[in-house]
């Protein structure tokens, strides 16, 4: 638990801070909670979840709820190291096809190798992790905009994904891997279901639950943490004070490539063939999450709870929208109005948080 | 130096390890190696006549890595080595794309040409432009008003909306009440076609849920979300192979009794119509469209053969249950079917 104070070095730092400083010794509970980056996203979340309950009867049973939870798990997995990523300055635009690649890999090598389901596991984490790494690493050595970088890993993925595919089974599916020995206890890793009582959790949303958790941990009690502020905040400022910058960006990187593994083996051990041209354009999702979620899109600002309440928002949004029996010619338009209204309100209670603060 | 050594031992431990972890865990069921024995009978592909070498090119609207085209493409390839033809394939979703492709081909003088009309109106101009030049010109899956129109010799494909009305009839005879309609790519008139033909014959209640096909969690959740919402609801069209075996799990989670059906085939819903988790598919036979359009072509070279007398010529639908399934098999998993 080692406290390193950042808060001089960005804009905007963790305020949750050391209890050193006499001009935070007066704040209340109720002014602390002002000033977390989630509380706009979770009065929006409140807003959308009361607005589903009163316009769509079914929205409220217990089924339905592990229905919409399980929907926003499979993009809060992947929002919460985009949200610390875009804590941390940067963007990742091959997020969404990096999940269906470390799928694929997954596949592909245990079928081609008539190997045990666990070690193509194996292998996909390592290259998936080395596609982290990548990332970070051109980034950090070239300096070019992250935007650009991985704009370029994103159609080097794509590319990757359909060519290896086609090259390797001859056709643009993956062949069935059900089959074959350790798919059963990968599922049970990856895609399980548990029933309790009447409601049915899905295994993505105790991943879920448990990388929110490592990931608030990291960033509020740990030094790591704080250099994820620090490099979002201003870079060359941390840079000075001995943050180690490359570093950190590529842990980073690295962090989201992790949570693409994890969110591919789902894929893979649910529906077990993948389809290889899957994936794209859900790397929005994400990034939409982590903002309606209070992660400045500049950097610095932010939290993982925030980036969870994004994802439970647009999962409720999705699926409320399914429950209610609207018009479905006219649902993407719900869906992205009711995006902006919750991210206005966020905003807008934010704004109100620090004016008061 | 000794970091750079250390690094340099990590990295080659990290190999070691994955390359010793797939030599000692090897599966003994599925996977190659059950493919391989599979294969064993496979023909190998010579040309049955001496023509001279004819070069095709076929240009579809299809997006990247779309089962559906793979098919139509193992067809048309196979078609070729038959009949001593050289075969080049282009594809583009974005109708603008697509037409450059065809006008590219054209510069090239091809023999022959065979194109889908997904965005007819984008492609008139550039179909006129190889009937000028000279080029016979097939068009395959959709497209079948304007083909005649348009002055291709014949046109190869599947109605769709008689393929839902196809389904429709199959709900009746299921007795089914209260259907759902996935579509799962918003605003392609062909997805419409078929849940509009299918609403046509059903004589119960026809509903349409439109998913996100690119994310499969949420094709599951939104299917989900919807049977929970309406537990009246018998049974599940879904408008791609892929999106069925995700419906029956849809349908499970949301306890579901509904039927699940299907348009097309893979090897997916080949077992799970085996094994009774899907009611029944519609097949328009991909493997056709290609091997035809490229079959009738060469008539056309060889022998002025023109195929269905202006009207289209259709490879749909097929009706396909429990009982035709077994035999279908072998044939998706090669990707045939």
């Amino acid at each position: 638990m080692s406290h390193t104070d950042a808060a001089p070095l960005g804009p905007a730092g963790p305020p949750v801070k050391s209890n050193g400083d006499e001009r935070l010794l007066h704040r209340s509970l109720g002014r602390r909670l002002m000033g977390r980056p989630e509380l706009g996203s979770v009065v929006g979340a409140a807003a959308v979840f009361v607005f589903f309950s009163i316009v769509a009867e079914p929205f409220l049973r217990a089924s339905s709820l592990s229905t919409v939870l399980y929907a926003s798990s499979t993009i809060g997995i992947m929002a919460v190291p985009v949200a610390l990523l875009m804590i941390g300055g940067e963007f990742d635009l091959s997020a969404g096809v990096m999940v269906v690649s470390s799928a694929l890999i997954s596949s592909m090598f245990s079928y081609q190798m008539t190997a045990n389901t666990w070690v193509g596991v194996g292998v996909s984490l390592l290259v998936t992790l080395a596609i982290g790494a990548f990332n970070g690493l051109l980034l950090t050595r070239t300096k070019l905009p992250s935007f650009i970088i991985t704009l370029g890993t994103f159609f080097m993925l794509t590319g990757l994904n359909l060519g290896f595919t086609k090259l390797i089974s001859g056709t643009v599916s993956t062949k069935t891997i059900a089959d074959m020995e350790g798919f059963e206890s990968a599922r049970t890793l990856f895609a399980s279901h548990l029933t309790l009582g009447s409601v049915d959790i899905q295994v993505t949303i105790l991943w879920w639950i448990v990388l929110v958790a490592v990931a608030t941990w990291i960033l509020l009690r740990t030094r790591v943490g704080n250099w994820i502020f620090a490099v979002g905040g201003n870079a060359d400022a941390a840079r000075a004070v001995g943050v180690p910058v490359a570093k950190t960006k590529i842990g980073l990187y690295m962090g989201v490539a992790f949570a693409a593994w994890v969110s591919g083996q789902h894929l893979l051990f649910s529906y077990d063939a993948i389809q290889s041209g899957d994936g794209v354009g859900n790397e929005f999702l994400y990034i939409i999450a982590a903002a309606v979620g209070g992660c400045l899109m500049t950097g610095g600002f932010g939290s993982a709870i925030g980036a969870a309440v994004g994802a439970f928002i647009f999962g409720m949004a999705s699926k409320g929208i399914v429950y209610a029996q609207w018009n479905p010619d006219w649902y993407k338009f719900f869906l992205g109005a009711m995006l902006l209204l919750a991210t206005l309100l966020n905003a807008w209670v934010r704004k109100r948080a620090e004016e008061k603060a | 130096m000794a970091r750079v050594r250390r690094r340099g031992r990590v990295v080659s431990a990290v190999l070691a390890a994955a390359l010793g972890a797939s030599l000692a865990g090897c599966s003994s069921t599925g996977g190659l190696r059950a493919e391989q024995e599979r294969a064993a009978k496979a023909a190998g592909g010579k040309a049955a006549v001496n023509t001279p070498r004819w070069t095709f090119a076929m240009v579809t609207h299809s997006g990247d890595g779309d089962t559906f085209w793979d098919i139509v493409q193992n067809g048309a390839q196979q078609a070729a080595v038959k009949d001593n033809i050289k075969f080049v394939y282009g594809h583009d979703k974005e109708a603008q794309r697509q037409s450059q492709l065809v006008q590219s081909y054209i510069d090239q003088k091809v023999d022959g040409l065979i194109v889908s009309l997904a965005k007819p109106n984008a492609m008139k101009d550039v179909v006129a432009k190889a009937e000028k030049a000279g080029i016979p010109v097939i068009t395959v899956n959709s497209g079948a008003e304007e083909s005649k129109a348009f002055g291709a010799l014949s046109h190869i494909g599947q109605d769709e909306t008689v393929a839902g009305e196809a389904v429709g009839e199959e709900l009746n005879k299921r007795g089914r009440k209260k259907a759902l309609c996935i579509l799962h790519e918003q605003g392609n008139v062909g997805h419409e076609q078929r849940c509009d033909g299918a609403e046509k014959t059903f004589k119960g209640d026809l509903q349409k849920l439109y998913v996100e096909g690119t994310n499969m969690p949420d094709v599951q959740s939104s299917i989900e979300s919807k049977l929970q919402s309406d537990s009246s609801i018998d049974a599940v069209v879904t408008l791609g192979a892929p999106f069925a075996p995700t419906a029956v799990k849809a349908k499970e989670q949301a306890g579901s009794k509904a039927e699940i059906d299907t348009f097309d085939l893979n090897a997916q819903v080949a077992t799970g119509l085996k094994d009774g988790t899907l009611g029944f598919a519609v097949d328009q036979q991909p493997y056709l469209q290609g091997y035809e359009a490229v079959d009738l072509l060469w008539l056309y070279k060889y022998n002025s053969d023109v195929l269905g007398g202006g009207k289209p010529v259709l490879t749909g639908p097929q009706v396909i249950t429990k009982k035709d399934a077994a035999a279908l098999e072998d044939y998706t998993k090669r990707g045939t079917r």
